[in-house]
């Protein structure tokens, strides 16, 4: 088998030219995955660019995004494959006056053709290059876990009227999971883990010129090290990578291009979510922790 | 290597990791797709194959740390310890260190100490790596005082080797210069911006020296003896009663997604618990896919009960630190349920919900706990009996078929009279009664310990030491 890519420099690199920064961790695990054969497990807190991450590795191999989005109450028939019913019926009902038997029908009504494939199958029954996200895992209940385990370990799906289905091509399988609960053991094991965080001054500093190309060096350096500031404070909801960028669109359009207290404190409501948030960051950055941290005098 | 890795996956399963041998598998092939000489590259793949959780990376960091640091001539603490460094390495350790800092730290043996800490000043202010490292090897050389088979712990020799540095005072000096430098004062901003970098900086070197520390402890003590003596416990295994200041803000960072679980736990239960009535009309609609044949009979939605938590918390001295947590917790559950009530006890017992509502700050509601709460009737000793007497006469009627009662304490009641007829005639009004002791199983009913006098009325006595145990207890909730 061929693999995607040469190195964890290849796959880093080639992230990059479709504006998505990676770090070592991200280029080498999914170097890894595609190497090993086997599906990604990423977790990390929200607005960290888990399902961008799927969306990037889609587009730089070109293949088709395959999305299943998790959700309480998901069952087989929307995550694999469900028998078209009515289609079924119908054949019945038309079959009735003919003389074919009912083997025949039978045989007939449970092929390819009345099979109504949902996400998971339609990736593995891909010919083309596909790239499989199945988003917040955490989501589906703990009994549900286990329908995509066969999936996952073998790239193969057992349909009782029909036998086992097994890929044509293994695709990249990516899960993400914003930890509301603890996943499976078993669903663990097969996976490879990556765990995204908040990225550092220098990285976020970076993403922000990458896709804000627009954006001056120093406004982002600046913009990327008060919202380290913030990160460092005890919120409800520390601003997200998307929310970092929403902010340095909006400083943009105002017109900015050196962020003052006022400046930062007027548009606080974009990076921050909770009113409780944004008036203890307010406080902190007009500088009342001042009073707590003696030392250096001010020389105004 | 191999050898080495198999080694290094025993010492991870002694930390506390669930490694399995499918996992250790995947580790195995997983390093042989990666450049070998690419340090990092061939960490993330342990961690990618290996650690399956995140709150386990710092144990797995230090493991690997230990197992997999740069070993050499130069690390050792006898003889040649001072000379020019020269990276060598030992078989079992193939990896390339980054060069970058050896030539500095060689430049750096005869420097008086007015020098390197101008050095020191310098590496801080551009943020040089490459001299940071350098700098750490030269001082934990000149300060740790390291000698073979001194049997100190490497946090002894961070103490003396930070407290030569003088890393604050290096830090109020960039402060200063900054407030020089720039052309106009700075603003409150730009000043908190520029220490926060700083900072960061300091955090930087405080790493190297420490990781220079255990790189000369390991050559020194062996890869073994220094792994297990750098052993912790996994947060999730961290004594409630025990855990140092660190370690509680680790609890507290693992306690929210619990707390998340609780609520999404209770919420389910909620709605797929019961299947309702039937639902008449949609079952008409549903028969005429069938040809009028009720095939597929439909239910309505159950009616969600609110569940109502009533949480009552001993906060004496002799559970202090549980209390501390115990807070923690409510103040987490009020967060997710519109209906937590709390209540704390030593000898009076007092309702403390107001004291959690709209408080976006912990540590500001349990400073008020401490101080507005009136929990004191007589000694300040606890008295259990007396406690559930007066929440009994004061606040029983409200106990009602939906209440959950969590009581969390060690029943220790100084021989005082246990009234235990409360709980019973709670656990008959509410829907369940169950009790959270901080204490070990083995010391249950030792000295004026009751626990199952009241443990016989209750739906459950359990042990609650740690996070891993308190899940567990979440999962049978219900």
């Amino acid at each position: 088998m061929d693999y995607r890519f040469e190195t964890p420099a290849d796959v880093s690199t080639r992230l990059r030219d479709v504006d998505y920064l990676s770090d070592e961790a991200i280029a080498g695990v999914v170097f890894l995955a595609d190497r090993l054969g086997k599906p990604i497990l990423v977790e990390g807190p929200a607005g960290t660019g888990k399902t961008q991450l799927a969306k990037s590795v889609a587009e730089i191999l070109g293949a088709r995004l395959i999305r299943l989005q998790c959700y309480e109450g998901l069952d087989e028939s929307k995550a694999l494959y469900e028998w078209n019913y009515k289609k079924q019926l119908l054949r019945i009902q038309a079959e009735r006056n003919s003389d074919s038997s009912w083997e025949d029908i039978e045989t007939d009504i449970f092929s390819d053709e009345f099979l109504l494939t949902r996400p998971l199958l339609e990736a593995i029954l891909a010919e083309d290059p596909v790239v499989l996200l199945i988003d917040e895992v955490d989501r589906v209940e703990v009994e549900t876990e286990a329908l995509l385990l066969e999936i996952l370990s073998d790239y193969q799906v057992s349909i009782p009227e029909l036998g086992t289905i097994s890929a044509r091509q293994i695709p990249m399988v990516f899960l993400t999971s914003n930890n509301t609960r603890e996943l499976s053991e078993a669903l663990k094991r097969r996976c490879l883990f990556l765990h995204i965080d908040y990225p550092d001054m220098e990285r976020e500093k970076e993403i922000v010129l990458t896709r804000i190309p627009e954006i001056t060096d120093s406004l982002a350096d600046q913009i990327a090290r008060i919202v380290r500031s913030i990160r460092q404070l005890e919120l409800k909801k520390s601003p997200s990578v998307s929310e970092t960028l929403d902010w340095a669109r909006t400083l943009l359009l105002l017109g900015v291009d050196s962020v003052t207290e006022a400046d930062a404190i007027e548009t606080l409501n974009i990076l921050l979510k909770y009113q409780s948030d944004i008036t203890k960051a307010s406080k902190e950055l007009q500088g009342d922790s001042g009073a707590k941290r003696p030392g250096v005098p001010r020389t105004s | 290597m191999l050898e080495l890795l198999s080694g290094f996956i025993v010492e991870l399963r002694a930390a506390g990791l669930p490694v399995s041998l499918t996992e250790n598998l995947d580790a195995m092939e997983a390093i042989t797709h990666i450049p070998i000489e690419n340090r990092d590259a061939f960490k993330y793949a342990l961690a990618a194959t290996l650690v399956k959780n995140n709150t386990h990376w710092r144990a797995f960091e230090t493991v690997f740390e230990v197992y997999f640091s740069l070993r050499g001539s130069e690390y050792s603490l006898g003889g040649g310890g001072d000379d020019l460094p020269e990276i060598t390495e030992d078989d079992e350790a193939p990896m390339n260190p980054d060069a970058g800092g050896a030539g500095a730290g060689g430049a750096g043996e005869a420097m008086s100490p007015e020098q390197m800490a101008e050095m020191l000043f310098q590496a801080m202010r551009n943020g040089d790596d490459g001299l940071m490292r350098a700098l750490a090897r030269q001082a934990v050389t000149r300060f740790a005082g390291m000698e073979p088979g001194r049997p100190v712990g490497g946090t002894y020799y961070l103490y003396r080797t930070l407290r030569n540095l003088d890393l604050d005072g290096v830090l109020e000096r960039l402060m200063e210069e900054a407030q020089e430098q720039s052309p106009s004062p700075l603003t409150q901003l730009e000043e908190r911006l520029e220490r926060d970098e700083f900072e960061s900086r300091i955090d930087r070197m405080k790493k190297e020296i420490e990781a220079e520390i255990r790189r000369r402890l390991v050559a020194d003590r062996g890869v073994e003896a220094m792994a297990k003596t750098l052993r912790k416990p996994l947060p999730e295994d961290v004594d409630f009663m025990h855990a140092n200041r660190e370690e509680l803000v680790g609890l507290r960072k693992a306690m929210y997604p619990l707390t998340r679980k609780l609520a999404v736990r209770l919420a389910r239960k909620r709605r797929h618990g019961r299947k309702g009535p039937l639902d008449f009309r949609a079952t008409v609609r549903q028969s005429l896919s069938y040809g009028g044949v009720p095939a597929d009979p439909r239910f309505r939605y159950p009616r969600p009960s609110k569940p109502e938590i009533f949480v009552v918390a001993d906060i004496s001295g002799s559970v202090a630190a549980f209390a501390r947590f115990t807070l923690q917790l409510v103040y987490a559950m009020s967060g997710q349920f519109s209906r937590v009530r709390s209540f704390v006890f030593i000898d009076g017992i007092d309702e403390v919900t107001r004291f959690f509502e709209g408080v976006e700050d912990i540590s500001v509601a349990i400073h008020r706990v401490n101080t507005e709460a009136d929990v004191v009737w007589v000694d300040g000793h606890s008295d259990y009996g007396h406690a559930f007497e007066v929440f009994w006469e004061k606040y029983g009627r409200e106990v009602g078929p939906k209440t959950t009662v969590l009581i969390l304490g060690d029943a220790r009641n100084n021989y005082h009279a246990s009234q235990s007829w409360v709980i019973k005639e709670m656990s008959k009004k509410a829907r369940h009664v169950y009790w959270l002791n901080p204490e070990p199983k083995a010391y249950w009913d030792t000295g004026d310990s009751i626990v199952s006098d009241y443990g016989a009325h209750t739906d459950g006595v359990f042990e609650c030491r740690n996070l891993r145990q308190l899940e567990k207890f979440v999962d049978i909730l219900e």
